[in-house]
């Protein structure tokens, strides 16, 4: 599983990266990176004010 | 002959200051510095524009623009109101008067327009201003911060500074990366959502705020950008969203539900996250300073940030002055700097966190309660105190819950 984001939802506004609690988002040119310490805990995706986030995978 | 070549060779440059982002705080932050003697001031920002997108409601007080030497300019005021209007979910009203009112909302600003006009502040100062430069990590050396590795157009470099200041909002990279504070709970996050609508039908000369649970532990706010157009926007709190439920999808509900509303037309969509926690035990290290929203100085009530971050900005830019003159920029003597920004804003955060404390659990049919009671009342003081003496006139037992704090 991971978290993804959609590049088409994203509106470049950071509440994701302001909300992770162990600081695995990256706002890359304000297109955010999920990085490796992400723990899946899923806050980025309930901060999105447009679902931009999802966890995806296996 | 082009702008790159003028510019210093950024791995050899050092700076008396290197400010992280240049919205208004940041921009005014380095203008107070300079002013106040620091010669090589630098303010990054990774934007490639200054003020572009906006992310922000623009309400604002405009009584601190004294203060901080800012002439008021109908070039980034877009609209001045009357007062304030409070809407309860059964639809009972309470207006607030420009008299009192005046101090929280009293101007819409074009934040794309302000935040320029502060960089042009900073720059008659002669700060320097590098955009698209994105900060990467700081750089620590025996426990004290350096400077920042950063980037810009495919370029990497360093840039050290003798006192850095982290102004880069809500997301501060640079506060996160020194580890200066904690993570934010999730019940002190709001997740906010705003339309700049056109050709709508509403009352411009009052701000509007709906309480309630058409935005569960905020409030979907309406604010004036001409006769027919506004703000249209909300703030959630994180820990009462519902389920797979964004903020915009909270705001098409109540916009579907407001037919002057319903019929404009979008020009511009605004989304962000807000911190309403309370200030941080911290927000200095060993050469670095947060300021602004960056420093959780957002009114956790309003979710205002610019006119707490603007007070802070200037005692920031001075005591960075100082210290840096002094060639001491440990923790100790960057105290300074924290004992006067929370002289001048600590009690009324806390007190105000405390009251959203209570207010966030509050059920519609007490906001009903609240705004009826308020409604015959004279106002001629917006005070918690006032409010909750009126409240409690006709509702003895609505405001036991709020007594601790008087």
């Amino acid at each position: 599983m991971s978290v993804e984001v959609d590049m088409e939802k994203c509106m470049h506004c950071g509440a994701c990266a302001g909300t992770c609690p162990v600081n695995a988002i990256f706002l890359n040119d304000l297109l955010p990176e999920i990085g490796s310490d992400c723990t899946e805990c899923e806050l980025c995706i309930k901060a999105c004010p447009v679902s931009a986030l999802s966890l995806r995978g296996e | 002959m082009s702008i790159e070549s003028e510019e210093p060779p950024f791995d050899t440059e050092e700076y008396d200051l290197l400010v992280v982002g240049a919205g208004p705080i940041g921009s005014m932050t380095a203008r107070f510095a300079a002013r106040n003697g620091l010669d090589k001031v630098l303010v990054i920002e990774k934007r490639q524009e200054i003020g572009t997108p906006v992310r922000c409601a623009e309400g604002v007080s405009i009584s601190w623009f004294d203060e901080l030497d800012i002439e008021e300019s109908e070039d980034f005021i877009k609209s001045k109101v009357l007062g304030a209007k409070l809407y309860s979910p059964a639809g009972n009203t309470v207006t607030i008067g420009k008299e009192i009112a005046g101090d929280e909302v009293g101007a819409v600003l074009e934040r794309d327009i302000f935040d320029k006009r502060v960089a042009m502040m900073a720059a008659e100062e002669d700060v320097d201003f590098m955009l698209k430069t994105q900060a990467r990590d700081v750089m620590i050396e025996d426990g004290k911060v350096v400077g920042v590795k950063a980037s810009r157009m495919g370029e990497s470099f360093e840039i050290y500074a003798d006192l850095v200041i982290g102004a880069d909002g809500f997301e501060s990279q640079i506060g996160r990366w020194a580890g200066i504070y904690d993570t934010i709970k999730p019940k002190n996050i709001m997740s906010c959502f705003q339309y700049r609508l056109t050709d709508i039908d509403y009352d411009p000369d009052y701000t509007h705020f709906y309480l309630g649970s058409d935005a569960p532990g905020g409030y979907v706010w309406i604010f004036p950008k001409g006769e027919r157009e506004a703000n249209v926007g909300l703030g959630i709190q994180l820990s009462q969203l519902d389920g797979s439920k964004t903020a915009k999808d909270y705001l098409d509900e109540f916009i579907d539900k407001h037919q002057g509303l319903k019929n404009g037309e979008t020009v511009d969509m605004v989304a962000g996250g807000v911190s309403v926690a309370p200030p941080p035990e911290s927000v200095c290290m060993d050469g670095l300073m947060l300021v602004g929203d960056a420093a959780r100085v957002v009114d956790p009530i309003t979710g205002g940030g610019i006119a707490n971050g603007m007070k802070q900005a200037k005692i920031a830019g001075e005591e960075a002055a100082e210290a840096v003159k002094k060639g001491k920029v440990d923790k100790k003597a960057l105290s300074r700097y924290e004992e006067r920004w929370r002289d001048r804003l600590e009690e009324k955060l806390w007190r105000n966190f405390m009251a959203k404390e209570k207010a966030v659990e509050l059920e519609d049919e007490e906001f009903d309660m609240i705004i009826d009671a308020l409604s015959d009342a004279d106002l001629s003081e917006l005070s918690t105190e006032s409010l909750l003496k009126k409240i409690g006139e006709k509702h003895p037992e609505m405001v036991e819950s709020f007594e601790e704090m008087l």
